[in-house]
């Protein structure tokens, strides 16, 4: 019988980045304040003193730089995780993602290979306001070119590393500040790789689909609990893929339930949520007994007032009303 | 001799024009040669020639503006050159986008439609519920909205006295008594304005259709059962036909206005499962061929009942026939369908005594009523189409 | 020129071949501003007629396993680096066959096999990437450098800042050659630097820089030679600014209202070619019949680039989301 263990999401990034380190000497890590900081979120505290300096790299405040150093380390052989701080960051760095880690594959006819991965926290929720609080997922995963991956666990958290690091193809990884502090059990195997293709159904139910990804994910698992008390019965699935998307597993769920829901903290319009509506709406028509309904951040940048902020962001009670409109109750 | 082109300068250059010539006729010119100036977007752009020659003639003068690609002079070689001849183009960088054409040319101008089976209130169905429905082989127009003006799920299922839908996978048969409901009251509203607003009256004929099903069964007789005629649809022709000489009885009513149509698109009464009502059109009734007719009556008849019928067929009719079928009554005196302005209620087929040339004998006998919207026509106009029906009735294999 | 040049040899036969390349460059982008204009090859063109002793004078000094991140002005750093004519040209046309298998067209010559790696649109988007491709070097003791050109307009960008200030912090083993043409697009120098002296950039970041004249072609080459040895060593980045010029615009579509005519005319007669020629000639170390005979030779080399071109098929639209991502890795070409 397997033991497990619990351990915080943030530990679980931290294990991931070490196991990575220790088994592919190609492997390092490049950000700001990664090294003697120990991360700006606590993820490679420790790091520097077992893996040096040049493992474990400290840059300069250089987004584009030290991006597109990643991607010519990638290029030149090595497996770099590039860690930008913040989403709200990577605006500084989005042309080196997009003009040259997301094209050189296609533009050089297939020649060149760019295997890099790139971590950023993202999303709101602890008044930063409005220049720290983005949700940008959607932006990424709008790229032929590049993966996106959003781990919403804890075993996501431990096992995605992995794979991201053994793909070919720049990987990014989005990890929401507010799951660094959630904890979450482990089994104590020894390989936790879990796979990034496939989203996963997190709680089973008939009456709606609510499909979520990252840190939106708790709160649709409490909005489920709360509707059960009520009768109602839904079913949450956790995207885990943000490019590609896993539709297969969305509209299996949308096919048993005939109502989709769906949680994103990115801005209603344009949103990833939009792009999953649409194709709900193209591949499973016949099966919606209601329109698809979105919960999403209200289209203002997001203010620093805690009561404003909360009103802003996806809300519990917002989505317990989603899935009622839904079933028009 | 080869031709000196308007050069591409851009990805987006489509035209430029010409401001000066920096060579004359009769100049030796080399490749690199810089021998003209072009005005364009960006400025003033030299351009150069690529081969060597003698510059012949000019056929742009300055001040033309004109496309990528056209021919600016032509150059009479002297000795080799190596420069690729361009292919010979046609067009310059763009082309004129296709024209979109308008392909919808509605038949009659009809300004409101029908009141029959159109002026029902919205009915918002999900696509889940209508394929629910079909599923079970329940008529969707007869399931009772919902909560929020919806027929979903719940809905259906409650039409059918089932648990809720996702734990029920087969159909069930479907039992149920008549239930008035919107569309009743849609036709009771419509018939109510017909005769208030049309001054009907009324002209009957009793036809003699024993040729007619004569050559009926004999047509038949060489079709297989699938193909068979029924009466009604050389019937439908018939009426088509003999309205083409009365089009004060084929065409709209609309603001104190009568448009006769060019067209005679018959509108073919159909009960309804659960007591409605409807009448959609077969287009152009008087150009087909009794088999056509058949075969738009199979296609149309089942679909129309299953709920499924197009926007054009109820809005196109320009004349309703009922036709009350086997079994039922003598005759029929049916109310008009605004906008039309006449419709033709058939009886049922009987044997009856007749009198032909003296003597009396039994013959297959059907009475045809017309009933005609007094503003536009009379009784002379409806006693005229139905001479002209019979005539065409007594020769049947001119269909 | 100079009398003398360290480093660089002087005889005949390397003479010859520096002739040719950049004899080869200069027909090459001329065949390529006639076909432009009669639409064989579309979208952007940048032609590097009068930059030639550049990328020619620095790719002596570079070996075969040493990487190169050039710009969207890349053709003669291309041909310098011995891609062949045929598959650049097919490349301009679009073709399966080019260097980039039609994807990249002008602005992205790629080539896997000789270290070459484009080709980048971006002004200042090739820096970091050269930076990353010198620090995998590093991190896996490899002996080898990576030579990222750039025009004097990247030293505005942000990126340039950055990218310096990495390899110098990082020592690593990377050789900056800004091509200082003057013009950034349709801007002069002077009026986007307050510093027009971009060598002083460099210096002032940690980077040892020297300036060179980018019309003469043993210059470069000499300056290139000793610059790749301190980068070999060991020493960390060296940065040349070589003074050059461009005889035509920006790109085709450019009116050049923003410089004089007489200011082109001045430069042309320092050209690279015209300066090589006489020099060489001069001493009597190459003859006029040489030049002669290289020109009859480049142009049949051209020449048969463009038959290349013309003949090569298209990549056919079925195959339009290939290489997008690595085939067979994930499962992500199941799904879209």
């Amino acid at each position: 019988m397997t033991e497990i263990r619990t351990i915080s999401y943030r530990e679980a990034i931290r294990e991931a980045l070490r196991e990575a380190l220790l088994s592919d000497p190609r492997v390092f890590l490049m950000g700001e304040d990664v090294g003697r900081y120990g991360g700006a979120f606590a993820c490679s505290k420790g790091l520097i003193d077992e893996f040096g300096e040049e493992r474990i790299r400290d840059t300069p405040l250089a987004e584009s730089g030290f991006t597109g150093a990643g991607i010519g380390a990638a290029l030149g052989g090595m497996r770099p995780i590039v860690e930008v701080m913040t989403v709200n960051f990577s605006l500084l760095c989005i042309d080196q993602i997009v003009n040259n880690a997301a094209t050189l594959r296609h533009m050089s006819g297939g020649q060149f290979s760019v295997p890099l991965v790139i971590r950023m926290a993202t999303g709101a929720g602890h008044q930063l306001a409005a220049q720290h609080s983005h949700s940008l997922e959607n932006w990424y995963a709008h790229v032929p070119g590049l993966r996106v991956v959003a781990p919403a666990t804890v075993a996501d958290a431990r096992g995605m590393l992995r794979k991201a690091l053994d793909d070919p193809d720049p990987v990014i990884m989005f990890e929401h500040t507010a799951l660094y502090n959630a904890v979450g059990d482990l089994p104590t195997t020894s390989d936790l790789t879990v796979d990034i293709n496939h989203a996963k159904v997190r709680r089973g139910g008939r009456d709606a689909s609510i499909i979520t990804y990252g840190g939106s994910l708790p709160k649709a698992l409490e909005a489920a609990n709360k509707l059960s008390g009520e009768g109602i019965s839904c079913e949450v699935i956790d995207l885990r893929s943000l490019r590609p998307l896993d539709m297969e597993t969305v509209l299996a769920s949308v096919a048993r339930t005939h109502r989709a829901v769906i949680v994103d903290e990115g801005w209603r319009t344009g949103s990833l949520a939009a792009e999953i509506s649409a194709q709900i709406a193209e591949r499973a028509l016949y099966d919606l007994d209601a329109p698809v309904e979105r919960v999403c951040s209200a289209e203002v940048p997001i203010p620093y007032a805690r009561h404003l902020e909360l009103a802003a962001l996806p809300s519990v009670d917002g989505i317990a009303a989603a899935v009622k409109k839904a079933l028009r109750q | 001799m080869s031709e000196f082109r308007m050069p591409a300068l851009g990805a987006d250059m489509e035209d430029g024009t010409l401001v000066e010539w920096l060579r004359a006729p009769g100049d030796t010119i080399h490749r690199g040669d810089i021998i003209a100036v072009v005005e364009t977007v960006k400025g003033a752009i030299e351009i150069e020639c690529f081969e060597n020659g003698i510059l012949d003639k000019i056929v742009v003068s300055p001040g033309a503006t004109v496309a990528v690609g056209d021919v600016l002079a032509q150059i009479k070689e002297e000795g080799r050159t190596d420069v690729v001849a361009p292919e010979p183009r046609t067009k310059p960088i763009s082309e004129s986008p296709d024209r979109a054409v308008s392909i919808l040319s509605p038949s009659i101008a009809a300004p409101s439609l029908p009141i029959a089976a159109m002026s029902l209130p919205p009915r918002r169905i999900s696509p889940a519920a209508r394929k629910r429905a079909q599923q079970l082989g329940l008529d969707i127009e007869t399931v009772q909205v919902g909560p929020g003006g919806v027929i979903g799920l719940a809905e259906v299922a409650a039409a059918q006295h089932l648990p809720q839908p996702s734990t029920a996978e087969t159909p069930q048969p479907v039992k149920r008594g008549f239930q008035p409901d919107g569309m009743r009251r849609a036709i009771g509203a419509a018939m109510a304005r017909s005769k208030r607003e049309i001054p009907h009256y009324y002209v009957s004929s009793t036809l003699d259709l024993s040729l007619f099903t004569a050559w009926l069964e004999d047509a038949n007789t060489k079709r297989s059962t699938q193909d068979r005629l029924l009466y009604a649809a050389p019937l439908i022709k018939a009426v088509a036909v003999a309205l083409r000489s009365e089009p004060a009885l084929n065409g709209v009513y609309v603001k104190d206005n009568y448009q006769p149509s060019k067209n005679v698109h018959v509108g073919v009464a159909t009960a309804l499962r659960g007591g409605g009502l409807i009448a959609p059109a077969i287009h152009d009734a008087d150009t087909l061929t009794p088999d056509e007719a058949m075969a738009r009556l199979r296609e149309l008849i089942p679909r129309v009942r299953a709920g499924r019928i197009r926007g054009s067929e109820m809005t196109d009719p320009t004349i309703t026939l009922s036709i009350l079928g086997e079994g039922t009554a003598d005759s029929l005196h049916p109310v008009i369908y605004p906008p039309q302005v006449a419709i033709i209620g058939c009886g049922a087929m009987r044997e009856r005594p007749w009198v032909v040339d003296g003597a009396i004998t039994v013959r297959r006998v059907m009475t045809v009523t017309v009933a005609g919207d007094h503003r536009v026509s009379d009784g002379r106009s409806a006693a005229r189409f139905l001479n002209r029906l019979d005539k065409i009735l007594q020769e049947p294999q001119q269909l | 020129m100079k009398t003398s040049y360290d480093g660089v040899d002087l005889r005949r036969e390397h003479l010859l071949e520096l002739a040719r390349q950049m004899i080869l460059i200069r027909c090459f982008e001329e065949k390529c501003a006639e076909l432009y204009s009669v639409e064989k090859i579309r979208g952007f063109l940048h032609l590097y007629i009068g930059e030639e002793a550049n990328a020619v004078g620095v790719m002596q000094a570079l070996e075969a396993e040493d990487a190169i991140v050039a710009t969207y002005r890349e053709h003669g750093h291309a041909l310098a680096r011995g891609l062949p004519p045929t598959e650049v040209m097919a490349e301009m046309y679009g073709k399966a066959a080019g260097s980039s298998r039609g994807r990249g067209g002008s602005m992205h010559i790629c080539d896997a096999a000789y270290r070459f790696y484009g080709g980048f649109a971006i002004v200042g988007g090739g820096l970091p990437l050269a930076v990353g491709l010198a620090l995998a070097d590093k991190m896996l003791s490899r002996k080898r450098l990576t030579c990222c050109f750039f025009g004097e307009g990247a030293a505005a960008e942000g990126e340039f800042h950055e990218s310096l200030n990495l390899a110098a912090l990082w020592k690593l083993p990377v050789l900056f050659v800004c091509e200082n043409n003057g013009y950034a697009m349709g801007t002069a120098l002077e009026r986007s630097e307050a510093v027009t002296d971009i060598y002083l950039h460099a210096e002032s970041l940690g980077v040892p820089a020297q300036t060179v004249d980018g019309m003469d072609v043993l210059a470069v080459e000499e300056a290139t030679r000793l610059a790749a040895a301190k980068v070999r060593a060991g020493q960390g980045p060296q940065f040349l600014e070589n003074r050059t010029y461009r005889f035509r615009a920006h790109s085709m579509f450019d009116a050049e209202l923003y410089r004089d005519k007489a200011e082109v005319e001045e430069w042309k007669r320092r050209g690279p070619l015209v300066q090589f020629k006489a020099w060489t000639v001069d001493r009597g170390i190459l003859t006029e019949a040489d030049f002669n005979s290289l020109e009859g030779e480049v142009e049949h080399i051209v020449a048969e680039a463009v038959r290349f071109a013309e003949a090569a098929p298209l990549e056919p639209v079925a195959d339009l989301a290939k290489d997008v991502m690595t085939p067979g890795a994930s499962e992500t070409e199941a799904r879209s």
